[in-house]
């Protein structure tokens, strides 16, 4: 196995330029994505290789992007859009939701969508509105798309080529926080598939479960828990729809307790989802309700605001404490 | 950009008077402007600029969360927004620093918002109807478009006296020309045939992305698809744009309904200041735009009328100061209170939102006890 340090972005870029070298229907579209790079350099260079058919740096539009994939999906292309930012999407909300998500089933499985939407998300990056949203559950409710996201390079680097050799549409959601920090890459195989979700850190007292920019977090909290005795265990969700049920629910089988946090909002959120479905497959197993951790139910806040928005390790183990009260 | 585009000018590069022959009909609207109220445009793109690099020098010193420079915009943004009267409203996007400063808004106020201390920063209620920034590209055109119908609906517009008819300016990008809501703008102001002008700051770029990308057409001439008239104005000529602009106002409140300016002009600056414009375009263009500064357009042209070195020093040095005081309040600003992030999600109380604030102040009480 040979391995390479390198970070979330760079994992991203050699991802994107492995599946565009091992399929040339592989495309790349969005805005600033070819001279520029991306505005988080993510496909860098990559234009210089592959040529402006293949990077195109496309009008301001975003629902021009996911509509025109579509079209090109149609003959058989295989489009990776970038969406700048989190908060960008909504001009493409409709094509995606109402098209891209709807088209298999529209036409009875006679043709693929093979879409994959890029998504920078989250916040900590201290900007201003509309750049630090997780506006996952919008797409993970809707029937037709797929959702992951990566919470290391290497998982990066997989994850990428993973969704965009997937037959379906896949909303890949990057968590922007984490675009810097290193990591080891396996350049040979990938370590699961892409809709596997995985303990990332044993422990027996209780089951902290995220993804995304949280999973960092949770580690980090496990830590500190360990500090004081207290054995918690991770699981990084890595898909969102569909979730891999089997590693979480064998998790709190085993520790009787589970806190799931993340940035978004908490109502209607993810956590919800985790909350019911571990309440309904391991209900005797439980020995508190599982709790949830995360965004309040306002607007993202302006920057100074975020770090008391935003969970962070504090917050994720006063709920391990509240469980543990039980 | 075709040369036999019908640009309307009335200073040329050198700041001698000669306008064009599309400039005809609008020229009689500045003639008249003496030197004092010439030095006034001066003295407002001057103040632009001076607020302009301080904030984006107070962003690269880390007191900014982000700037979006207006340099080299300043003749588009002055002269449109001295052609507005004060019962009009404005919608910008998030590069009109010059146009909030004419409508009185607080230079400090638009750092605020950039600073991450509050989404917007001032009531548009008390800063002569300048709207609230809006970021994502294109959604204001519909909102200005709709505030106009909304003049018609209330018979504020089109009763005959132009000093109480209401006109609305909406600006936007040549990015935003490829947005479906700009275009939808543009359609229900025809539709409705709204007193509106849609004020198109061309300045050749969208981030990295050329204007090419975003039209094969010069983009005025779109107007006339969408059954409206449309002027390209050479955006760097301060008594172009002034001419221009106040006269489609004029026309707009009248009731001869909508129009769309297209201004050439240039980003001089980074798109914003975590932009690096190297990568994407040419040192050569870069300095065929600065050479067509409009600062230094309308100074060669009061020059030529024998202004003074005194009175630019004296124009320069108050806007050195609006910079000085600029930083010296930006380096007070507080942070603000926790409870802004919940005290407007709704206007009337709602019971979740209610419960989390009370939930994060136990907590964060809770959490001063233990420290
Ligand atoms: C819907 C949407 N998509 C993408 C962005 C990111 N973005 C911010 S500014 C910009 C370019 C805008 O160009 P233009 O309209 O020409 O205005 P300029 O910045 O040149 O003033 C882009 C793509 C955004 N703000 N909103
Ligand atoms: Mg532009």
């Amino acid at each position: 196995m040979t391995t390479t340090s390198m970070p979330l972005a760079k994992a991203l870029n050699a991802g994107l330029r492995r599946a565009m070298e091992d399929d040339p229907k592989v495309l790349l579209m969005g805005e600033d994505i070819g001279r520029l790079g991306g505005v988080f350099r993510i496909t860098d260079g990559l234009l210089a290789t592959f040529g402006e058919d293949r990077v195109l740096d496309t009008p301001l539009a975003e629902s021009g992007i996911v509509g025109t994939a579509i079209g090109l999906a149609l003959r058989g292309y295989r489009p990776v859009c970038e969406i700048q930012f989190d908060g960008f999407i909504w001009p493409g909300f409709d094509q995606i939701t109402s098209q891209l998500a709807k088209l298999t089933n529209r036409l009875e499985g006679r043709q693929s969508f093979p879409v994959v939407i890029r998504v920078p998300y989250g916040g900590h990056i201290g900007s201003i509105e509309h750049h630090s949203e997780s506006p996952e559950t919008y797409f993970a409710h809707t029937p037709g798309l797929r959702v992951v996201t990566p919470s290391t390079p290497n998982d990066g680097y997989w994850m990428i080529q993973q969704a965009i050799s997937s037959p379906d549409p896949v909303i890949f959601f990057e968590p922007k926080s984490r675009y810097w920090p290193k990591g080891e890459v396996d350049l040979d195989q990938p370590a699961v598939p892409l809709h596997a979700s995985r303990v990332v850190r044993t422990g027996t007292d209780a089951t902290l479960i995220g993804y995304g920019p949280m999973v960092s977090v949770l580690l980090a909290a496990a830590e500190n828990a360990a500090a004081e005795g207290r054995s918690l265990e991770v699981v990084d969700l890595r898909s969102l729809s569909p979730v891999d049920w089997e590693p979480v629910v064998a998790s709190v089988e085993k520790t009787g307790r589970a806190v799931v946090a993340h940035e978004a909002p908490g109502f209607l959120g993810m956590g919800a989802e985790i909350a019911a479905g571990i309440t309904e497959r391991a209900f005797y197993s439980l020995e508190a309700p599982v709790l949830r951790v995360t965004g309040y139910d306002v607007p993202y806040p302006p920057a100074k605001l975020e770090k008391l928005y935003l969970p962070d390790a504090d917050r994720v183990l006063d709920a391990v404490d509240r469980a543990l009260a039980y | 950009m075709a040369s036999t585009d019908p640009v309307v000018r009335i200073l040329s590069h050198d700041g001698a008077l000669a306008p064009t022959p599309p400039a005809e009909p609008y020229v009689d609207r500045v003639a008249a402007l003496d030197e004092q109220a010439l030095l006034g445009l001066l003295t407002d793109m001057v103040r632009t600029r001076a607020v302009d690099v301080e904030a984006a020098n107070l962003q690269r010193q880390g007191h900014l969360a982000l700037w979006a420079p207006s340099y080299g915009q300043e003749a588009a943004q002055i002269g449109s927004g001295r052609a507005t009267r004060p019962q009009d409203a404005i919608f910008p996007a998030y590069r009109e620093h010059g146009v909030a400063l004419v409508r009185g808004v607080d230079p400090l106020d638009l750092v605020r918002m950039m600073r991450g201390l509050t989404h917007s920063g001032w009531d548009p209620a008390e800063h002569g109807g300048f709207r609230q920034y809006t970021l994502v590209i294109g959604s204001q055109t519909l909102h200005a478009t709709g505030y106009a119908m909304g003049a018609q609906f209330d018979k504020a517009t089109a009763t005959g006296d132009p000093e109480r008819d209401e006109a609305v300016l909406v600006y936007f990008g040549d990015g935003a020309t490829a947005q479906g809501d700009t275009n939808e703008a543009l359609v229900f102001a025809s539709s409705y045939n709204t007193p509106q002008v849609f004020f198109l700051q061309n300045n050749h770029w969208a981030i990295s992305v050329p204007v090419e990308r975003q039209s094969r057409t010069p983009l005025y001439r779109r107007a006339a698809g969408f059954g409206m008239p449309g002027v390209q104005v050479d955006g760097n000529d301060v008594l172009a744009v002034l001419a221009v602009t106040g006269a489609l106002l004029d026309d707009a409140r009248a009731g001869r309904g909508p129009a769309l300016i297209e201004a050439l002009t240039y980003r001089v600056g980074a798109h914003t200041t975590a932009d690096d414009p190297t990568r994407y375009r040419t040192a050569e263009e870069l300095a065929t735009w600065t050479e067509r500064d409009p600062i230094l357009r309308l100074r060669r042209h009061l020059e030529g009328r024998g202004v003074g070195r005194e009175l630019f020093e004296g124009v320069d040095a108050e806007a050195a100061d609006l910079a000085a005081d600029l930083r010296r309040r930006v380096l007070t600003l507080q942070d603000p209170p926790v409870s802004l992030m919940f005290a407007h999600v709704y206007q009337e109380a709602h019971p979740l939102v209610a419960a989390e604030q009370a939930w994060q102040a136990e907590y964060e009480a809770s959490y001063g006890e233990q420290a």
